[in-house]
């Protein structure tokens, strides 16, 4: 009976941790700026660290690709929205640029649509200005 | 390629450079050589532990006993089975160990989570079996290495599968030879055609094949097309004439100038689209996107509710059946099915449409084409070529005699005739007289030069042909010339420059020859009938006299295409409703669509109308695919829930429409609707087979069936379901790549009439930038406001959250390529070639182009070329 309550328990604690952890909130990295430009550097290594992205619209994005690995998967990326899909050859940095023109959501993901992230295009002058 | 590649507005494709970039397949064959190695690994140690932990009973007959004992010693099976977890199942950890520290689980996730719990179970029976209830002393190891064997099993196989699936777009690289021969300072040398340059001479030989796209400069050919535009038949090619690089020479010499290299070939902008179509989204994907999400947390939690469930409740030993059906929960789940159901279909699709000739541009155009009910095709160069020919020819007085021993004679004289009208017309640029030109050719007559030649504008061409004055042209400049017309002048607002007979009997007889009364009597009626019965059809006819004698009238007509009517049989058979649309009145339209077979016709519809009739259908409830050219439709195709652009020749107009029929023939229509079925039915089979087996399996999985007929699934037939589901749904995929449009069986759909309210936004007459609007809300949008964002969006940055202003106004559907300058139309149906200074109806234009943002119409493709070549000089 006691064993029972602890499993339950055990169990229980596990499910909140586990949901807290895979759908909680993330935090977005801040795309750095040269002049007009806006740069982020994301490591492609079984999945995109960081994966989401705050940049400005408006400006140019510049998003350099480090794949740190080889294999099928995490072999291109993909921006449906933009029809962008660029090969990343492993163990190099590949750029991708594009321009946002409006604020909004761009999801990437890889050529098989398993590894995911997401570039949150804010508002010019938005309360992220850094 | 470059390590580093840059590129500046979304233009992945365009950096590739020539398009030869390093292949992809090469990566993916070096993957399926190490998943070899590891497999083999794999199943080499895992088959001797499998074998005697379940079936030792039946092996004490034939093997002894010693044997079967070192196999079932824990420790024994430990030994063979850790380099199978740890190496073998490298990949599989590596991948999902990852994902779950990236917060973003996958299927590997899963099998690896099972894995390691079963293994790390097993490690604790084999080490220290005393901290567990004698009942569960019991390893899992076999467990493991056939999880990991079978998972492997799958992903190989899977990636030989995948191989295939680039096969498409490698089909179209490869269409491009090597090597060109080159004609440079003189000397023909061999190059890499990835060097042939803009501007240099490119020398085919019979059977070979072109490298670049260009003009040909000298010899005469036929060429096979098929493979850009998905016509069997070869196309002829001489002097003038555009190649495209990719095709096949026949058995002729050719020498061609170049004019696209590299990227800017009509191949190289097909695989870019295809491409970019292969990358895009279906709507239905959504869903599964959705739902992936949410799907390996959830996986995970039912894993561990499934083992609280088996301790609290289950048989002795709780904690064994528990972990098992955790780990047969976690194993047989398959995210991948859901995943790769849909993207894997739009790629072979598209890739396919395009061997047929078709440009799928998105994947949610495949999409919609599938709901297509109501088909609008345009009559000029949809269904007709777009281009006038001679029809017929009427004889009159002497040469109109036949039978007899007069009909030798009769045939001379109007061959003489002809080669005279034939060269009088020689020399004039029009597109009616070009019209009789190639149409007399056909007659293999030598045509004599033109001693003189006048082009009076509007009415035709005064010349004098080897000694005789011969006058082609309309009922008023015969009788500016006085030759008896006995037509009354009437101008046709579609043919410049053409009379056309009233049909009723109010003849206007003038100037008649005094000397032969009686027999211009006769004649006079048998020209009216001509006249008459050419209008009736459609046809315009024109007036033809020598030496002072009108000898004959010739029908000029834009002739429909000869597979036309075929492709609306096969379009009606299929369930759909066939419109025609034109802006002919309705006698010749009704003729015309008799003669084609369509169900409806919307005849009177001038050009910048055409979009309202596109809305008016779908505010009906249809779902309407308008076929049109892409240069006067545009509005009407973007208006409409997919637009088809028929591309003539291998002048492709990818960019106004959602899906572009390269070969011009509306046959690819049909094939473009059946491959949108194919490929929606397998989508819908695709994901109907990963939900159902998910939502079967993993029930199962966790032990549902125990209570009432104690079925467990192992861990290891999870496994091997888990494997080959995603399998079944790559191999169904695949079974679009053997679709073929002459052997589809046509399937009569019904559609239902859906409530749509669609209004057309933008159409003031300063623009004719278009879109619909679903106004599904209730809420009624400003226009001005709603027609400045439709100008505004463009297909990079869609609507997002963020711009929760106006949201509501946002059109459902607005493409780029559907601006188009009407300036020139406004008020007059006529607009002036900036060449020849011709007024002509941009409907009937031989061809139109841009400049500095507007658009000019030219009579003809020699005013074009001219215009083409320097624009400027023309452009006011």
């Amino acid at each position: 009976m006691v064993g029972n309550i602890a499993v339950i328990v055990v169990a229980l604690v596990v499910s909140i941790a586990i949901i807290w952890y895979f759908f909680a909130p993330r935090k977005a990295a801040q795309a750095s700026r040269e002049g007009a430009l806006q740069t982020a550097h994301i490591v492609v290594k079984g999945g995109y660290t960081p994966a989401e992205i705050d940049v400005e619209a408006g400006s140019p994005v510049r998003l350099q690709f480090d794949r740190q690995e080889d294999g099928e998967c995490s072999s291109h990326v993909v921006f449906s929205d933009l029809g962008i899909d660029q090969t990343l050859p492993p163990f190099k940095t590949t750029d991708v640029e594009f321009t946002p023109k409006k604020p909004g959501d761009l999801p990437y993901a890889c050529g098989m649509n398993m590894l995911h992230g997401v570039v949150h295009v804010l508002p010019k002058g938005g309360k992220n200005k850094s | 390629m470059s390590q580093v590649s840059k590129q500046s507005e979304a233009r992945p494709a365009a950096n590739k450079g020539q398009f030869r970039e390093d292949d992809p397949d090469a990566v993916r064959k070096a993957e399926i050589k190490a998943l070899d190695r590891r497999l083999i690994v794999a199943a080499v140690l895992t088959i001797p532990v499998f074998v005697f932990a379940m079936f030792h009973m039946w092996l004490k007959a034939f093997i002894p006993m010693g044997v079967i004992d070192f196999f079932t010693n824990p420790w024994v099976e430990f030994v063979f089975i850790t380099p199978v977890m740890f190496y073998s199942g490298w990949p599989i950890h590596r991948t999902g160990w990852l994902a779950l520290a990236h917060r973003a689980p996958e299927m590997n996730s899963l099998v690896a989570l099972g894995t390691a719990a079963s293994y790390a179970y097993s490690v604790v029976v084999t080490v220290a079996p005393g901290i567990l209830p004698p009942s569960a002393r019991e390893p899992y190891f076999e467990s493991v290495g056939t999880i990991i064997t079978l998972m492997l099993l799958g992903q190989l196989l899977e990636a030989h599968a995948r191989l295939g699936t680039g096969e498409s777009i490698r089909a179209l690289i490869n269409l491009t030879p090597k090597t060109a021969h080159v004609v440079r300072d003189g000397k023909e040398l061999d190059v890499n055609a990835d060097q042939v340059e803009v501007g240099d001479i490119v020398v085919i030989k019979p059977g070979e094949q072109l490298p670049v796209d260009g003009t040909v400069i000298s010899g005469q050919t036929s060429v096979d097309e098929s493979m850009i535009t998905g016509e069997s038949l070869p196309v002829s090619k001489g002097e003038g004439d555009t190649v495209t690089g990719a095709t096949i020479n026949g058995n002729g010499t050719l020498q061609y100038r170049a004019t696209k290299v590299g990227r800017d070939t009509v191949l190289a902008q097909i695989i870019k689209l295809v491409r970019t179509a292969q990358t895009s989204k279906a709507p239905i994907q959504k869903l599964a996107d959705k739902i992936s999400g949410y799907f390996v947390p959830g996986v995970i939690l039912i894993a561990i509710w499934t083992f609280v469930i088996w301790w609290v409740f289950g048989p002795v030993p709780q904690g064994l059946y528990g972990l098992v059906s955790a780990v047969a929960v976690l194993v047989i789940a398959c995210p991948c099915a859901l995943g790769i159901a849909t993207p894997l279909s739009v790629t072979i699709s598209t890739g396919k449409a395009a061997r047929y000739g078709v440009l799928i541009r998105s994947a949610e155009a495949l999409q919609t084409a599938r709901d297509v009910d109501t088909v609008v095709l345009d009559k000029t160069g949809t269904i007709t070529r777009g281009q006038p020919e001679l029809t017929d020819i009427g004889w009159i007085g002497d040469a109109a005699s036949s039978g007899g021993s007069r009909e030798a004679n009769a045939q001379t004289q109007r061959d003489h005739l002809l080669s005279f009208i034939a060269g009088a017309e020689q020399v004039s640029e029009h597109p009616l007289a070009q019209a009789i030109v190639k149409g007399v050719a056909q007659h293999k007559l030598t045509v004599p030069k033109a001693d003189s030649f006048e082009a009076v504008p509007g009415s035709g061409v005064v010349a004098k042909v080897s000694g005789h004055d011969v006058i082609v042209g309309n009922a008023e400049l015969m009788n500016s010339r006085n030759i008896a017309a006995s037509v009354s002048s009437h101008t046709n607002d579609n043919q410049q420059g053409a009379v056309v007979a009233k049909n009723d009997t109010n003849t206007n007889i003038s100037d008649v020859n005094k000397t032969d009364i009686e027999r211009t009597h006769s004649e006079s009626s048998h020209v009216e009938e001509l006249f008459a019965s050419y209008a009736q059809k459609g046809k315009t006819p024109i007036l033809a006299a020598v030496d002072g004698r009108l000898v004959a009238v010739l029908a000029v007509a834009d002739t429909v295409k000869p597979d036309s009517a075929k492709a609306i049989a096969a379009l009606r058979e299929r369930g759909l409703q066939v419109v025609m649309l034109t802006g002919d009145n309705k006698t010749t339209a009704t003729a015309m669509a008799n003669e084609v077979g369509v169900d409806r016709v919307i005849a009177g519809v001038r050009p910048e109308r055409k979009a309202e009739e596109i809305v008016r259908l779908q505010n009906e409830g249809h779902t309407v695919g308008m076929v049109g050219d892409g240069i006067n439709d545009a509005p009407a195709l973007a208006a409409a829930d997919v637009g088809f652009a028929i591309g003539t020749g291998t002048d492709v107009a990818i960019e106004s429409s959602d899906i572009t029929l390269v070969s011009g023939s509306l046959t690819g229509l049909v094939t473009a609707i059946d491959l949108s079925r194919a490929a929606m039915r397998n989508i819908k089979q695709n994901l109907g087979f990963a939900f159902g087996y998910n939502g079967i399996g993993i029930p199962v999985a966790a032990g549902i069936l125990y209570p009432l007929w104690h079925i467990m699934l192992n861990p290891m037939i999870a496994g091997a379901a888990m494997a080959f589901s995603s399998l079944s749904v790559v191999l169904n995929a695949n079974r679009l790549r053997g679709f073929n449009p002459a052997t589809v069986k046509p399937r009569r759909f019904t559609f239902k009439l859906r409530e749509r309210h669609i209004e057309l936004k933008g159409a003031s007459s300063d623009s004719a930038t278009e879109s619909a609007h679903d106004t599904k809300s209730g809420a009624s949008p400003v226009p001005s406001e709603s027609a400045r964002k439709a100008l505004q969006i463009t297909p990079t940055v869609d609507a997002s959250p963020d711009t929760s202003d106006n949201i509501t106004n946002q059109p459902a559907k607005a493409k780029e390529g559907t601006t188009m300058d009407m300036n020139m139309n406004n008020g007059a149906s006529t607009v002036k070639d900036p060449v020849c200074g011709m007024m002509i109806d941009p409907k009937t234009a031989a061809g139109s182009q841009d400049y500095n943002g507007k658009t000019y119409y030219f009579c003809s493709d020699n005013c074009a070329k001219s215009f083409a070549a320097d624009p400027a000089k023309y452009a006011e």
